[in-house]
């Protein structure tokens, strides 16, 4: 690499541009990382395996895991749908789809649980006539899932719709001719050439599903060992000076985002932008 | 579409209605109550601050990270996207723990303005650098030596030549870093302490009008949010199209 770039300005220029670059990244970013590292594991390895396996966490984990677990499935199903609708067809309306599915990047979650508590909360018509059916959807584990899908949306549509568009649709055809079926034509030729997509979207789906926080904190109603996630147990502890615990779990999400972040890199197809 | 629908554009589209559920002038009078007006003046601030540092830092980030490889320049090209991965809480968490009011480094910016700025830098550092990079890798050096053949300067070719091509990701980058600064929520709410009319941002008003059955409040200053990220997707869109025509 190295040797296939000019020297683009003088050495001085050049070092001085590293110096302040690494200098805003540390003290931006690694600074603070190490120091909650460091605040984690103050009194020993002990008290962070304490704080993670009390009830309650044990508790918010579990809630975390049915919610971005149910989310991660529904947007994987509907994100490959999606992808394979936004290239491979043509029809009224796709442009329009196509910006729709990026809105959610741009909504504040805030709004997200908002939005969907002016619908489907209880006093509501559509929420009420739920209600009355026995379906209850704000302040229980519908809703978060909903909120949750909602701003994972994008992206497994975004990490599987480039490769579609790049493979072609050939091989389908010929399949086609052949007279297989369009089940076993997604099953047989287009699934297995955009597993590696598949998988990076999935995982980043995965990560962004496990650490939302404020579109979950507006529809759960934040009861604690009840709709209490794993990222609303970090703040009530916080809150409640409870910095040990705090700290733990937010210890445990940052490891569940880094290994996303380094399978999701080992996935991303080669040569696509992100 | 019907899926999307449901989740997305029905519910949304009752924020809006909800909003203007009391007429106009009830929306305006919401949206411009004191409070509501401070969050929103200070969003907008301090993302346009964010934005404008995005802009800079972001750019020489890319650069060093595609020019200038160094040993463990790949580490950093990991770490820059930390804070996308980070849940936000955590990140709020991060920031608080060093800059906080028990920082080993003696710096204090938390419940105050310059730390809503932090954590909006912290959250939205990759944009920027992530749209650059690319298409600086992709750069084709010719030029640049050609310019230099003939003379030009670091600096010249910098500005002649670099940064024209380049001003499309860059903006597009700032754009975004900007829409998710305005929205940005859970980092912002540990480090800003949430002192109404000092360190309230418009998320975290919003969550506050929410919490205490406002809800039209809320909606209103909802609405002026997705205005913002409407404006902001659609001058993406503008730039998108400006690149196609002339690149």
């Amino acid at each position: 690499m190295a040797d296939s770039t000019p020297q683009s300005g003088s050495r001085v220029t050049r070092y001085s541009i590293r110096f302040v670059v690494l200098a805003y990244l540390l003290v931006l970013l690694v600074l603070p990382l190490i120091l909650v590292l460091r605040r984690t594991f103050e009194h020993g390895i002990n008290p962070v395996f304490t704080a993670l396996t009390s009830s309650e966490a044990a508790h918010a984990f579990q809630v975390t895991a049915i919610v971005a677990g149910v989310a991660v499935i529904a947007n994987t199903i509907f994100g490959v749908g999606a992808a394979l609708l936004l290239v491979r067809h043509r029809f009224p309306g796709r442009r329009l789809l196509d910006a729709v599915i990026d809105l959610p990047v741009a909504v504040s979650p805030v709004v997200v649980g908002l939005a969907l508590t002016l619908i489907y909360g209880s006093r509501e018509p559509v929420g009420g006539w739920l209600t009355r059916h026995g379906i209850q959807i704000i302040f229980s584990l519908p809703g978060m899932v909903v909120a949750t899908i909602f701003v994972g949306l994008p992206l497994v549509v975004r990490a599987v719709a480039p490769v579609l568009e790049e493979i072609g649709d050939e091989q389908e055809q010929a399949a086609y001719t052949l007279g297989s079926s369009p089940w076993q034509t997604f099953t047989r030729i287009t699934l297995p050439s955009i597993r590696g997509a598949l998988a990076y979207g999935v995982v980043l789906a995965l990560a962004r599903s496990l650490g939302e926080y404020g579109a979950v904190a507006v529809v759960s109603g934040r009861v604690v060992g009840q709709t209490q996630t794993i990222t609303l147990f970090v703040e009530e502890r916080f809150d409640n000076f409870d910095q040990a615990s705090a700290y733990s779990a937010a210890f445990a999400l940052a490891v569940l985002a880094v290994i996303s972040l380094l399978v999701a890199r080992r996935l991303r197809p080669a040569g696509t932008a992100r | 579409m019907i899926y999307l629908s449901l989740i997305v554009l029905i519910p949304l589209g009752a924020v809006v209605w909800k909003s203007q559920s009391g007429g106009f002038s009830e929306f305006w009078h919401a949206l411009t109550s004191a409070q509501a007006w401070a969050a929103l003046k200070l969003t907008i601030y301090s993302s346009l601050i964010v934005a404008g540092i995005n802009l800079v830092m972001g750019t020489l980030i890319a650069w060093v990270l595609v020019r200038d490889r160094f040993r463990g320049a790949g580490i950093i090209d990991v770490l820059i996207d930390l804070p996308l991965a980070l849940p936000t809480i955590v990140a709020g968490l991060v920031l608080l723990a060093l800059y906080g009011p028990n920082s080993p480094v003696h710096v204090n910016v938390a419940y105050a303005k310059i730390g809503v700025v932090a954590a909006l830098l912290f959250v939205t550092l990759p944009f920027v650098v992530r749209t650059v990079q690319p298409v600086l890798a992709e750069f084709d050096t010719d030029m640049e030596e050609a310019a230099a053949s003939l003379g030009a300067g670091g600096f010249t070719r910098a500005r002649r030549i670099l940064l024209p091509n380049l001003l499309p990701a860059m903006l597009a980058g700032t754009a975004l870093s900007f829409a998710r600064a305005v929205s940005e929520f859970g980092s912002t709410v540990l480090i800003s302490g949430n002192l109404p009319f000092k360190t309230e941002v418009a998320a975290v008003n919003i969550f506050n009008q929410i919490q205490s059955g406002n809800t039209l409040g809320a909606a209103a200053l909802s609405t002026a949010l997705l205005v913002i990220a409407l404006l902001v997707m659609l001058l993406l869109e503008i730039v998108r199209r400006w690149v196609a025509r002339h690149g």
